[in-house]
């Protein structure tokens, strides 16, 4: 099984994609993206990526559900700051370093795209010798504050995923 | 009813996207920096990737929707090569 | 527009106003790459457009081709998906490029590299 197929999820993945971009289930475009799916599991098997083991499946919609009401959060709080007419003198932007404990390279994938996909942060840098990572953050009033919605808000939930 | 409302509705998202466009078309002449040229690239793919999903309301066909998904694609890609450059002077090391 | 003619009219509403929330948004994100200061600060400013912008425009789309072809068309999806893994990564590689560029320039408003302190450099 695991030679015929070395991701399963990943070429279920594929293989959805495949049948909603043709748009029909019909047994020859199921047949044709089976092929494409092969093709491509075993593309991916050759680059060996590291395997990721999910655990705690549980905590994902509570955590798909935050990430859907933060982006628009912060997508209106971003607007105001964009379109307020007083200016951009009183506002600071800076950098934040934030200490990690997550080692897993899904999880630590998987908190960088949360945090660049809501407006207002963006994950620049990561220094895995030391676990470091530097956020840039639009609306900076409070560095230590940064510090505990990161770890409390995300990392603690995308750990018990992936670690 | 709804023609209206959907012709009107169609017509002011276009202007809109065509005003982000400009926006980011100023940003790409101005720089001042290479960073920010290739961002304001990116920004403007985005949007004519939306224009493109807008055009495709407004004549009902699908047609448009690849045209969107390529450029899509070719923007990150592209974007991912320019930001590979600035880093490190070459895309393929 | 005449084939919008069979919509009903709470499904134009919806379409209407999520296209101009989608092209809304992006406009406000694109003017944010003229009005913002410095270019660590424009790097948020098109996400708007990139999240929830292009999200608005692809439901509408979604919705207009469902009701409009009287099956479910579902292939917006795929930009949605495509949008969500590749915006963060080309914004990180932007701003890790713009931050490699700065530190070779001993610019002092970016933070020094990992254990490195500079001896020019204001300290963060």
């Amino acid at each position: 099984m695991r030679r015929v197929l070395p991701y399963p999820l990943i070429a279920l993945a594929l293989l959805l994609s495949w049948l909603v971009l043709a748009g029909s289930a019909s047994l020859g475009t199921i047949l044709l993206g089976g092929m494409v799916t092969l093709g491509g599991s075993w593309a991916l098997a050759s680059l060996a990526p590291p395997r990721a083991r999910l655990r705690r499946l549980a905590v994902l919609p509570g955590l798909l559900r935050d990430v859907l009401v933060e982006v628009v959060r912060s997508n209106n709080a971003v607007a105001r700051i964009i379109l307020d007419p007083a200016g951009q003198g009183r506002r600071q932007s800076g950098f934040v370093q934030i200490p990690l404990d997550m080692r897993s390279p899904q999880g630590l994938a998987a908190l960088a795209c949360i945090l660049t996909a809501t407006p207002g942060t963006v994950w620049v840098e990561y220094d895995s010798s030391e676990g470091i990572m530097l956020l840039h953050v639009l609306d900076l009033v409070d560095a230590s504050e940064w510090v505990r919605i990161v770890k409390e808000k995300w990392e603690r939930r995308l750990m018990e995923i992936f670690e | 009813m709804s023609v209206v409302l959907l012709a009107w509705a169609v017509l002011l998202a276009q202007l809109m996207l065509l005003a982000a466009m400009g926006c980011a078309v100023v940003r790409l002449l101005l720089g001042p920096r290479a960073q920010d040229r290739v961002l304001a690239l990116d920004t403007l793919n985005v949007n004519a990737a939306m224009l493109l999903l807008v055009f495709g309301i407004r004549t009902g066909t699908s047609h448009y929707f690849e045209a969107a998904l390529l450029i899509t694609l070719l923007g990150f890609v592209t974007t991912a090569a320019l930001s590979k450059f600035l880093m490190r002077g070459e895309v393929i090391e | 527009m005449i084939h919008a003619a069979e919509l009903p009219v709470w499904a134009a509403v919806i379409v209407a106003v999520l296209l101009l929330l989608g092209a809304g948004l992006a406009l406000i994100g694109s003017f944010g790459l003229l009005r913002l200061r410095s270019f660590y600060e424009r790097v948020h400013a098109p996400t708007l457009g990139t999240t929830l912008g292009i999200g608005c425009v692809l439901v509408a789309s979604m919705l207009f081709f469902s009701l409009l072809q009287r099956r479910l068309v579902l292939h917006e999806i795929l930009i949605a998906v495509l949008m969500v893994m590749t915006t963060p990564v080309t914004l990180m590689l932007l701003a890790r490029a713009a931050l490699y560029r700065d530190r070779v320039e001993r610019n002092g408003s970016v933070p020094p590299p990992p254990g490195v302190r500079w001896e020019g450099g204001e300290e963060r």
